[in-house]
C-alpha cells in the first residue's frame, strides 16, 4: 500500500494543482450557464471532485493521512447531497414535466 | 457535547413517536426533549474540553450560541400548530429534520478542525434543502428547494476549494495550527496560496450567511420556503453561519488580519446598502423580511470586523435580540397568512382592531428591527455600533446608522397597515399556545430592552 502515493509523487504537485484547478473552472462555468438542472448538478460534482483531487495530491506529497480522510468525509457529504438534490429535481420534474431552471420563475422581485 | 448526542437520540425518538395514530403528541414531546438539551447544555458552562481527537471544542463560546439556537427552534415550534391541524402525515419528520439540522448548527460553533465546520455546514444545509421543498405540491416551494439546494452546493465547493489551499499551504486542518502557521507566513513563498484559500473561504461562507454580493438566492428562497422554516434560516442558520465566521476570522486566520480585513470590510457595507435598500422597495412581506435578514446579517459582520472584548458578547447579544424579534414577526406573519390569503402588506390592514394581540407583537417585533429604544434591538445595535468604535471603525457606524434609519421606513409600514388602514377580512383564529409564545417574546424583548446587561457579559 505504500507504493500509491510514491506514484502519485511521479508528476510535479504543480500539474495536479492545474489540473484540479481546471477542473473546478470547468465546473462552475457549467453550473453558470447550463439550463438543465441534472447538468448543473453534474458540474457541482465535477467541482467536488476537483477539491479531492487536490487533496489526495497535497496528502501524498506530505505524507499526511488527513487530506486523505477529508476526502472520505467530502464524498459521504456529496452522497447525501445527491439523494436530496435529485429528490428535489423529481419532485419538479412531477409538477413541470421539465428540468429546465428557466421554467421556475415564480419567485422575482 | 452531550446537547448533540441528546438531539441526535431524541430526533429519532421523535420519528418512532411518528408512527403513533394521534400526532397530538409529538409537539409537546419536542419541546420537553429540547428543553433537556438547553439545560444540558449548561453543565459544559465554564468547563472547557476537547472532544474527538480535538474535532471539537466545547468552551463557554459554544455553549452560548449553542444554547441560543436550541432556544430559537423551541420558540418557532409552537407556530407549527397548522401542521398539527391538517393532519400533515409528514409531521414527525420535519420535526426531526429540524433537530438533526440542530445538531450541524451546535457542530459549526464548537468546531475546532476545519473539518468539523464542513460537516456542521452540511449537516445544517442539506436538511434546510428538505425543508425548502416540504410542500411538494406547491410549484413555489419547489423552486425555493432547487434554487437553494443549486446555490448552497454550489458555495460548498467554492468553500471546500478554499479548504483544500489552506490545508496544501499549511499542511493541517487543525485550525491552532493553521493560526499559527498563517501568523508567521513572512517568508514562505506558500503564501499565496493561503491567501486565495482565504478568499474562496470567505466566499463560500459568505454565500451560506447571505451577505451580499452572494445574497441573491436569499430572497427568492426565503420568499418560496414555507413560513415555518423561513424563520428558522434566517435565525438559526444566520446565527450559526456569523458564530461560525467569526470563530474563522480570528481563530483561524489572525495573521492574514491585513489581506483579509478589507475585503470584510467592503462585503459588510454592500451587505449594509443593498440589504436595506432592498428592503424598502418590497411589495411582499415576507420578501421585506428577507432582504431585512440581510441587512441584519451585515450589523452582525460589522461585530466581525472588530475584535476586542465586547465584540463576542455584543454578536450573541445581537443574535439573540434578533432571534426573538424574528420569530415573533414571522410567527405573526404564519398565522395571517394562513387565513388569509397572500403574503403583502396590504394583507396586514386593520389587524390593530381585529387582533389586536397579533398586531401588538408585530408592533413591537418590528421596532425590535427598526431598534426603537427600550426593545432589545436598540442595545443589540448600541454595543455592535460601540464594539466597533472600540476598534476605529467610526465611518462603518455612521453608515450603519444611515442604513439603520432607512429600515425604519419598511418596518413601519407594516404597522402602519395594521392601526391606519380598515380591517380587510374577519378577525384571526390564533390558538392558545401561539398567543402565549407571542406574548412571552413581546416580553422579552422588553426585557432585553429594559435590562440589557443581564445578557451581555456572559462571555
Amino acid at each position: 500500500m505504500n507504493e500509491i502515493p510514491e506514484v502519485i509523487r511521479t508528476i510535479p504537485l504543480n500539474y495536479y494543482l492545474f489540473l484540479s484547478t481546471a477542473l473546478f473552472v470547468i465546473g462552475v462555468t457549467g453550473v453558470l450557464l447550463r439550463r438543465n438542472a441534472i447538468i448543473i448538478f453534474m458540474c457541482i460534482e465535477l467541482m467536488l471532485n476537483a477539491v479531492n483531487l487536490l487533496l489526495v495530491s497535497f496528502s501524498a506529497y506530505r505524507s499526511d493521512p488527513n487530506g486523505q480522510v477529508f476526502v472520505f468525509f467530502i464524498m459521504a457529504v456529496a452522497a447525501a447531497e445527491v439523494c436530496v438534490g435529485l429528490a428535489i429535481i423529481v419532485m419538479i420534474y412531477r409538477n413541470l414535466q421539465s428540468t429546465d431552471v428557466h421554467l421556475l420563475n415564480k419567485l422575482k422581485w | 457535547m452531550t446537547s448533540i448526542i441528546l438531539l441526535s437520540v431524541f430526533g429519532i425518538i421523535n420519528l418512532f413517536l411518528g408512527f403513533l395514530k394521534s400526532n397530538k403528541i409529538l409537539l409537546p414531546a419536542v419541546i420537553i426533549f429540547l428543553a433537556i438539551v438547553f439545560g444540558v447544555n449548561f453543565l459544559d458552562w465554564n468547563n472547557p474540553q476537547s472532544h474527538f481527537n480535538n474535532m471539537l471544542t466545547i468552551d463557554n463560546f459554544a455553549v452560548a450560541f449553542s444554547a441560543v439556537m436550541v432556544l430559537s427552534l423551541a420558540l418557532i415550534l409552537p407556530f407549527s400548530r397548522s401542521y398539527i391541524n391538517s393532519g400533515n402525515p409528514h409531521l414527525a419528520e420535519f420535526y426531526s429534520i429540524l433537530m438533526f439540522s440542530l445538531v450541524g448548527a451546535i457542530m459549526m460553533v464548537s468546531y475546532e478542525n476545519i473539518i468539523m465546520l464542513f460537516l456542521g455546514i452540511e449537516i445544517l444545509s442539506i436538511a434546510m434543502y428538505v425543508m425548502a421543498g416540504s410542500h411538494k405540491k406547491e410549484l413555489r416551494s419547489n423552486e425555493a428547494a432547487l434554487k437553494y439546494l443549486l446555490m448552497g452546493s454550489f458555495a460548498t465547493g467554492i468553500l471546500l476549494f478554499g479548504f483544500a489551499l489552506i490545508y496544501g499551504a499549511s499542511g493541517s486542518f487543525n485550525i491552532a495550527e493553521i493560526a499559527s502557521f498563517s501568523s508567521n507566513t513572512t517568508a514562505t513563498d506558500l503564501l499565496p496560496m493561503m491567501e486565495i484559500g482565504v478568499l474562496l473561504v470567505l466566499v463560500g461562507i459568505c454565500f451560506k450567511i447571505g451577505a451580499a454580493p452572494f445574497h441573491f438566492w436569499t430572497p427568492d428562497v426565503y420568499e418560496g420556503t414555507p413560513t415555518l422554516f423561513t424563520t428558522y434560516m434566517s435565525t438559526v442558520v444566520k446565527t450559526a453561519g456569523i458564530a461560525a465566521f467569526y470563530k474563522l476570522v480570528w481563530a483561524v486566520f489572525p495573521g492574514l488580519n491585513e489581506f483579509w480585513y478589507p475585503t470584510l470590510v467592503a462585503i459588510t457595507v454592500l451587505t449594509l446598502v443593498i440589504g436595506n435598500i432592498g428592503a424598502a422597495i418590497q411589495t411582499s412581506f415576507k420578501r421585506m423580511m428577507a432582504y431585512s435578514s440581510i441587512a441584519h446579517a451585515g450589523y452582525l459582520l460589522i461585530a466581525l470586523t472588530s475584535f476586542n472584548d465586547y465584540s463576542e458578547n455584543a454578536v450573541l447579544f445581537y443574535a439573540l435580540s434578533y432571534t426573538v424579534a424574528t420569530v415573533a414577526a414571522f410567527g405573526v406573519l404564519k398565522l395571517v397568512s394562513d387565513q388569509r390569503e397572500g403574503e403583502t402588506y396590504e394583507m396586514f390592514n386593520g389587524l390593530g382592531r381585529t387582533n389586536p394581540l397579533l398586531a401588538f407583537a408585530m408592533t413591537v417585533a418590528m421596532c425590535s428591527l427598526a431598534s426603537i429604544p427600550l426593545t432589545g434591538g436598540f442595545f443589540a445595535k448600541f454595543f455592535i455600533f460601540g464594539s466597533a468604535i472600540e476598534a476605529g471603525a467610526v465611518w462603518l457606524v455612521v453608515v450603519a446608522i444611515l442604513m439603520s434609519a432607512v429600515s425604519i421606513y419598511y418596518y413601519f409600514r407594516v404597522v402602519m397597515a395594521m392601526y391606519m388602514k380598515e380591517p380587510v377580512g374577519e378577525k384571526v383564529a390564533v390558538d392558545g399556545f401561539a398567543a402565549f409564545m407571542l406574548i412571552f417574546l413581546s416580553i422579552f424583548t422588553f426585557i432585553m430592552g429594559i435590562f440589557p446587561g443581564w445578557f451581555n457579559n456572559w462571555l
